[in-house]
């Protein structure tokens, strides 16, 4: 038994006031340096390096619902860096980075689990794309590569190598591959926040945004105005909706993605499994679960409600990747409402309004992400508007210049 | 066992051998898994997750997860939800060594040390360390054992439909689905029990018994009705949007549609919040009420009734009559609410401890069972005085109250308030045509019941027309739930959810580590997250967490019921896993002829005919046949759309990148799709067959996505024009060589093919082989040809008859994999190869086959500046010499040290002796002359040159007849 747990037992009154990992309730003030909408994984992790690296402390988060609540909940949590295009690798490699640090950096257990990623190819095209991303990951220093199907019955013995009449041909094994207790990232982060002074106004909604000649002075909720010097937009599922609050309207289209999970039983799958030809991803969690994830609904809505079309689907090729899961047992279905763009790469940096700062467009994939967009997110704030070098590539105005980052290749039903 | 039990489900006398954890019991027809255990004196059947505690069946319907067992190689199975068979061979789960004797039990000794998500607080330091201690953690976690040797074996599925569908066959579901079905309306009556009747199957709606059974007597008469089907042992599992419900019955999954729901769903029996409280032998009062009614099981020989409401007192009366002696009813309130009980209960001699509630248990003897139990008088809400009395028991019953089952109408919109005169949650709120009636509507007094019963089946059919009455609604005075049923105690393990192993101070301390919402309560504590997924913990959590938060219950509220209401097999949803294939009707001539058959889209196709390990020879043999001779390709799977009307022309105008204003009748053209990014994102063949008449092909896999989009904008524009995806009704070849010509003559033909007669890209109609066909003189493969369409039931017979025909020239088939090869010689680009998300028409060199004077297609402003910008990288054509390596397709093309493109399509071309290809790369280099690098697979980079397009037949001579 790991000595720090000794104190809880041996100490009576557990736990102490400051054990809380969140604080309670604050009065809103009227006035704040930085204001961040959106209390997911995104909107804290701001606050946090904000608080950390720059001394911002005089910042508000403020979240309609709960912390984390949103699509931070729901996600499957799948981590990985084995993207498509250069921007996107550097970007998400700098994010698994941060990742495998966050525990010790928090002192508080996210369970950041490396468990290696394998993304099936049951066609020769999806072999070259395979090969195309493992180059790409490998040439900025990722670990990726295209492997046999010898190399991918060792790593997952138990898995059909020929489901649903598409043999597996290859695999894109990514050893970055990893996942992590995605209510504890969103946590981790709201406590050291808010230990430096951030507060965190949960049940707070953002109703309006104060735009005077052209720059952001406020906002205003649900309970009363707030003065700003800037504002952060961090709301995933909202960004064109909060956006259009701002006065401005984001190339964004929201489509239900749904996800589910098995009850638990022991550990017989270490990677986390994904075949895009089947619309369909595997992973076994800590807790012995299996969660299994699918492409998006296929029509846009504004609507977290499960269906039973996908569930039939989903789980029909899960069997065929995994005949002998037909045995398992289903706990839960859920879906978010994502934001998804026409490049699949997210939309960071300045908007329209000044001092009013994007982070949106993080549709089916940017749980991963958490880490390094709060980190050059709270430089782009600190830095004035000055937009960092690895978030330039993902700014609003590059659906205007046509220089869209394509990720469709890389995203699908691996998130 | 000295008399033979008698229950309601007992269906016969011969006994049932069985094992469990190894040993031999035997129970009798009709039994359940764990009821038969039950009746052999064996109440431990589970482990508990965290702690490894023993323990039993807690209310023996399912509900909770102390029966969960390992079934042969299924693990997490009911066993009070099993039926018993003979030979069946189940274990415990989740221990080390044995059920009886688990190793892992001292686990509980250091719950001190684990105080809510004790996880988050430790295994990370120093860093590094976690990698260690998580492969330690994850095999404890975890309940049964998964065989990946085995699958679950047959499932399916089936539609039902009717006008309403009631789920739930007790009191309330009866009496609703007689009104519906008496006025006319088709029943469908869904009951997760194996029994109809409910709770009047087993327990005691009055003080004297009787009335349950009389009234059941009654509501029988679903089971004639001839509108009425009832399925049993069937378990609705969810509702979703418009009444689209998924029935599980033994192995098939019933996909119901229904105009209307009556969810008459009941409510679940609560426990009580004490310390000890899991101990094998404590259960729910309807347990005991069906252990006894249901299977003729004696619970006990000694039992103490703890009880929150008249229910429980009623219970005490069963048991007693049934010969199980009561020490006492322990009620935690001042009094029953109807004064006749205490009469009953000092008849039976049962003494009644009003103002008292069991503060401790404890067990003994190998299965840890209740001995005794320690009770208390309540001073305040969850507070105890100090007079203490212990009373032996080896049965305790208790009831706290209940809770709707509020799963299916929440799924359905409902919202839960807690009201505190009644002390419990109430549903509102759901959706339009679901009624809720019966308990989960809280009502709970038999005849009201009833009542509530017909009044949602009269909403119900109201809403479908029908011209009834819908009475007011029915009110029910019964006050059945206990407020504060917790009652903390110093040493813990005052157990609020079973599943998750969670005590009292866990939620409480969950809320002072700062997780104050519900939602982050249950997500920090697990609270609710296990198999019976809070159906026990749910209210006393709300009532915790209210408390510690200064919130009202109604305020805090319970986490979201997400679908499946109980736990389903994977194997329900999956079905069959039947993953059809399409293949074209000249499948098996493909076979026969030796065809290695890959998936393409949704169908499946030759690649190239010979043996995989053959294959480049293969492929390079019948390309090279294709422009020395004569080859057959079957591309059936081409996507096919027919246009029809006066605003075809405009449709195809404002869709494609063409126009096709001037196009001829009797002339095809190349067209592609732009999206509203300026993306091309298919392409194809156009025909004019006449002037209000085109038939248009797409790529194999994006047909779909094609239609969809053109009748998804035609839904916007109401153009006058049909629009038809006949993709699955056409078959096609592409003959193809200098020797097409011939065979085509060899073969008959009524149209003129002569070089002036049937010029290339025209189009035409008539007979091929005496089969209506339609005609293009395309030329994707480069080689003089013709794409030959036919209706698909004389697909076989148009193969057969142009292989035949051509022998005489030595045709042969040829593969996509070959035809992949040959468009490249020519260079012809296959959109989602050499294409990706983002790839606009003048960056492929398409520049050409978009219209400047049309006024508008879908994604022309964004086509038109991109053709301003200067574009930052561009589709280029490369060589290498022979004899250099072929680099795959996928490897990058290199910039200095970045990366500035990819190959997208490679080969090896035979014709020309080279190595050749496409790729993406900066567009300082799309002159022919200047040089690309490529990464190669080894690292190296390797040099190659950029030319123009095509690679073969500069002259653009080989498309013609060949002198
Ligand atoms: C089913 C599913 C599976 C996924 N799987 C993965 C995966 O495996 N890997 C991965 O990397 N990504 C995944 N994602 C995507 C990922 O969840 C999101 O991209 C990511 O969580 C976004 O984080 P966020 O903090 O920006 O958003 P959120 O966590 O959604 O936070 C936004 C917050 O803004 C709040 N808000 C909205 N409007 C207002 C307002 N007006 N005022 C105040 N607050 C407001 C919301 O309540 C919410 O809490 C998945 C998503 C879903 C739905």
């Amino acid at each position: 038994m790991p000595f720090s747990l000794l104190k809880y037992g041996l100490r009576k009154d557990y736990p102490f006031e400051e054990d809380a990992d969140i604080p309670s309730a604050h009065k809103l003030r009227d006035s704040y340096d930085v204001v961040i909408i959106g209390g997911g994984g995104h909107g804290v992790a701001t606050a946090y390096y904000l608080a950390k690296y720059h001394g911002i402390t005089n910042v508000a988060i403020l979240e309609k619902g709960y912390l984390g609540g949103g699509n931070t909940a729901r996600n499957t949590a799948v981590i990985r860096s084995n993207y498509l295009t250069p921007e996107g690798v550097r970007f998400y490699g700098a994010s698994v980075e941060l990742f495998q640090g966050l525990s010790n950096e928090f002192d508080f257990n996210i369970m950041y689990s490396r468990r290696g990623q394998l993304t099936l190819a049951h066609t020769e095209s999806a072999v070259s794309a395979f090969r195309q991303r493992a180059e790409i990951n490998t040439h900025y220093g990722g670990k990726s590569a295209l492997i046999g199907p010898d190399e991918i019955r060792k790593l997952v013995p138990c898995l059909n190598m020929n489901p649903a009449h598409m043999p597996v041909l290859a695999g894109l094994w990514h050893i970055d591959g990893a996942t992590a207790r995605h209510d504890a990232v969103a946590w981790g982060f709201a406590k050291g926040a808010t230990q430096r002074g951030v507060e965190l106004h949960q049940l707070t909604e953002v109703t309006g945004v104060d735009v005077e000649n052209g720059k952001v002075t406020g906002v205003q909720t649900n309970r009363g105005k707030v003065r700003c010097g800037c504002v952060v937009q961090a709301v995933a599922g909202h960004s064109a909706l909060m956006a259009e609050k701002a006065g401005f309207r984001l190339p964004i289209t929201v489509y239900p993605l749904q996800a589910m999970v098995t009850q638990p039983v022991k550990p017989f799958i270490d990677p986390l499994v994904s075949s895009p030809a089947l619309h369909c991803y595997v992973q076994q969690t800590g807790r012995g679960e299996i969660v299994l994830g699918s492409g998006s609904d296929p029509y846009p809505l504004y609507n977290t409600r499960s269906t039973l079309p996908l569930k039939e689907s989903l789980l029909s090729n899960a069997v065929a990747l995994f005949p002998f899961m037909s045995q398992l047992r289903m706990l839960r279905q859920w879906a978010g409402i994502t934001d998804i763009t026409s490049d699949y790469s997210p939309i960071m940096g300045l908007s329209p309004v000044q001092g009013y700062y994007l982070d949106a467009g993080w549709g089916t994939w940017g749980f991963k992400s958490t880490p390094i967009c709060g980190k050059t997110m709270a430089e782009l704030v600190a830095g004035g508007g000055t937009v960092p070098d690895l978030i330039k590539p993902f700014s609003l105005e590059r659906f205007e210049r046509f220089a869209q980052i394509n990720e469709m290749g890389a995203t699908a039903a691996s998130h | 066992m000295s008399k033979q039990r008698q229950g309601l489900l007992i269906t016969g006398d011969a006994p049932v051998q069985f094992t469990f954890e190894g040993q031999r019991f035997s129970g009798l027809p009709g039994d359940t898994l764990a009821s038969a255990l039950l009746a052999n004196g064996q109440w431990l059947q589970s482990r508990s997750f965290k702690y490894h505690r023993p323990r039993g069946p807690l209310s023996l319907s399912g509900q909770d997860a102390n029966t969960l067992v390992q079934l042969g190689p299924e693990p997490n199975v009911l066993a009070d939800r099993t039926p018993l068979s003979e030979g069946l061979s189940a274990s415990g789960q989740n221990y080390v060594g044995s059920l009886a004797k688990d190793g892992d039990s001292r686990l509980g000794f250091f719950g001190r040390f684990m105080p809510v998500g004790f996880y988050y607080r430790a295994f990370y330091k120093p860093r590094g360390i976690w990698d260690r201690w998580e492969k330690v953690i994850r095999k404890k976690a975890g309940l049964g054992v998964l065989d990946t040797q085995r699958e679950a074996g047959y499932h399916d599925k089936q539609y039902l439909f009717c006008d309403i569908a009631v789920v739930g066959a007790g009191p309330a579901g009866l009496a609703a689905a007689l009104r519906a079905a008496d006025a006319g309306a088709s029943v469908l009556l869904i009951e997760q029990d194996p029994y109809i009747g409910g709770s009047l199957a087993w327990h005691r709606y009055d003080v004297q018994g009787g009335a349950a059974a009389a009234m059941l007597a009654d509501l029988r008469r679903v089971e004639a009705h001839p509108r009425i089907r009832t399925l049993t042992d069937a378990t609705c599992n969810a509702w979703f949007a418009d009444h689209y419900l998924p029935v599980i019955q033994g192995t098939r999954l019933y996909k119901v549609r229904a105009k209307q729901t009556v969810l008459a769903s009941g409510a679940l029996e609560q426990h009580v919040v004490f310390h000890n409280n899991d101990l094998p032998g404590i259960v729910l009062c309807s347990a005991a009420e069906r252990m006894l009614a249901l299977y003729g099981i004696t619970p006990g020989n000694k039992a103490l009734v703890l009880a929150g409401n008249d229910q429980s007192c009623r219970s005490a009366l069963t048991l007693a009559d049934a010969g199980v002696q009561v020490s006492a009813v322990v009620d935690m309130r001042a009094s029953p609410d109807d004064p006749a009980l205490l009469q009953a209960l000092s008849e039976r001699a049962i003494r009644y401890i009003p103002g008292h509630t069991v503060y401790s248990a404890r067990g003994s003897g190998s299965q840890g069972r209740i001995s005794q139990a320690e009770i208390r008088p309540i001073t305040a809400p969850g507070e105890v005085g100090n007079t203490a009395e212990t009373i032996d028991c080896d049965l305790l019953c208790m009831s706290s109250g209940y809770m709707p089952a509020w799963q299916l109408p929440c799924q359905a919109g409902a919202k839960l308030s807690y009201q505190d005169e009644v002390a419990g949650f109430r549903l509102s709120g759901q959706a339009a045509g679901v009624h809720l009636a019966g308990s989960v509507n809280n009502i709970f007094t038999a005849e009201a019941v009833v009542k509530d019963g017909e009044r949602a089946a009269a909403a119900a059919l109201a809403a479908l027309g029908y011209d009834v009455d819908v009475p007011e609604s029915v009110s029910c005075a019964l006050r059945p739930n206990y407020d504060w049923p917790m009652f903390a105690h110093p040493k813990g393990k005052e157990f609020v959810d079973f599943d998750e192993d969670l005590q009292l101070r866990d939620i409480v301390n969950a809320t002072r580590m700062g997780y104050r919402d519900i939602q982050l309560v249950k997500r920090f504590s697990t609270v609710g997250m296990g198999p019976s997924q809070g159906r026990h913990s749910a209210l006393p959590t709300a009532r915790l967490v209210a408390k510690a938060t200064g919130r009202t219950i109604s305020e805090t509220g319970v986490t979201t019921a997400r679908p499946p209401f109980a736990p389903e097999k994977v194997a329900h949803n999956a079905g069959r896993v039947l993953h059809p294939y399409r293949q074209t009707p000249m499948h098996h001539r493909h076979l026969e002829a030796g065809a290695h058959m890959v998936p393409v889209g949704d169908w499946q196709r030759p690649a190239y005919y010979g043996q995989p390990d053959q294959a480049r020879h293969c492929i390079e043999s019948e390309a090279m046949h294709v422009r020395n001779a004569v080859g057959l390709i079957d591309v059936g799977t081409l996507g096919k759309i027919e246009l029809r009307g006066p605003d075809a022309a405009e449709l195809l105008n404002r869709l494609y990148t063409a126009s096709f204003d001037n196009m001829e009748i009797g002339s095809t053209r190349y067209a592609i799709m732009t999206n509203e990014h300026g993306v091309v994102i298919d392409d194809g063949v156009a025909c004019r067959l006449g002037e209000t008449h085109f038939y248009i092909t797409a790529t194999t896999s994006g047909v779909t996505r094609v239609y969809r989009a053109m009748t998804q904008w035609n839904a916007q524009w109401r153009l006058d024009v049909d629009i038809l995806n006949v993709t699955g009704a056409f078959a096609a070849v592409n003959l193809a060589g200098p020797l097409s010509h011939k065979v085509l003559a060899a073969a008959g033909t009524d149209v003129d093919i002569s070089a002036a007669g049937f010029p290339y890209l025209a189009y035409r109609e008539g007979q091929v082989a005496g089969i209506s066909a339609r005609l293009m003189r395309v030329g994707f493969v480069g080689e003089l040809g013709y794409e030959i369409h036919v209706p698909a039931r004389y697909g076989e017979a148009l193969w057969d008859a142009l292989i035949k025909a051509g022998r005489a020239f030595g045709i042969k088939p040829f593969g996509v994999d070959t035809q992949r090869l040959l468009r490249l010689e020519k260079g012809h680009l296959i959109v989602g190869q050499d294409t990706d998300g983002m790839s606009h028409p003048g960056e492929l060199n398409l520049n050409w086959a978009v219209d400047r004077k049309k006024p508008f297609f879908v994604g022309q402003r964004s086509v038109a500046i991109m053709k301003r910008e200067q574009t930052q990288r561009h589709l280029v054509a490369f060589e290498l010499p022979a004899g250099s390596e072929t680099p795959a397709e996928g490897l990058l093309v290199l910039e200095g040290a970045e990366v500035s493109g990819k190959i997208t399509s490679c080969a090896y071309s035979p014709t020309l002796d080279k190595v050749i290809g496409l790729a993406w790369a900066s567009s300082a280099h799309k002159k022919p002359g200047s040089q690309i690098v490529i990464k190669s697979a080894g690292g190296e980079p390797l040099t190659a040159t950029v030319v123009k397009l095509p690679f073969y037949d500069k002259a653009l001579s080989r498309q013609e007849i060949q002198a």
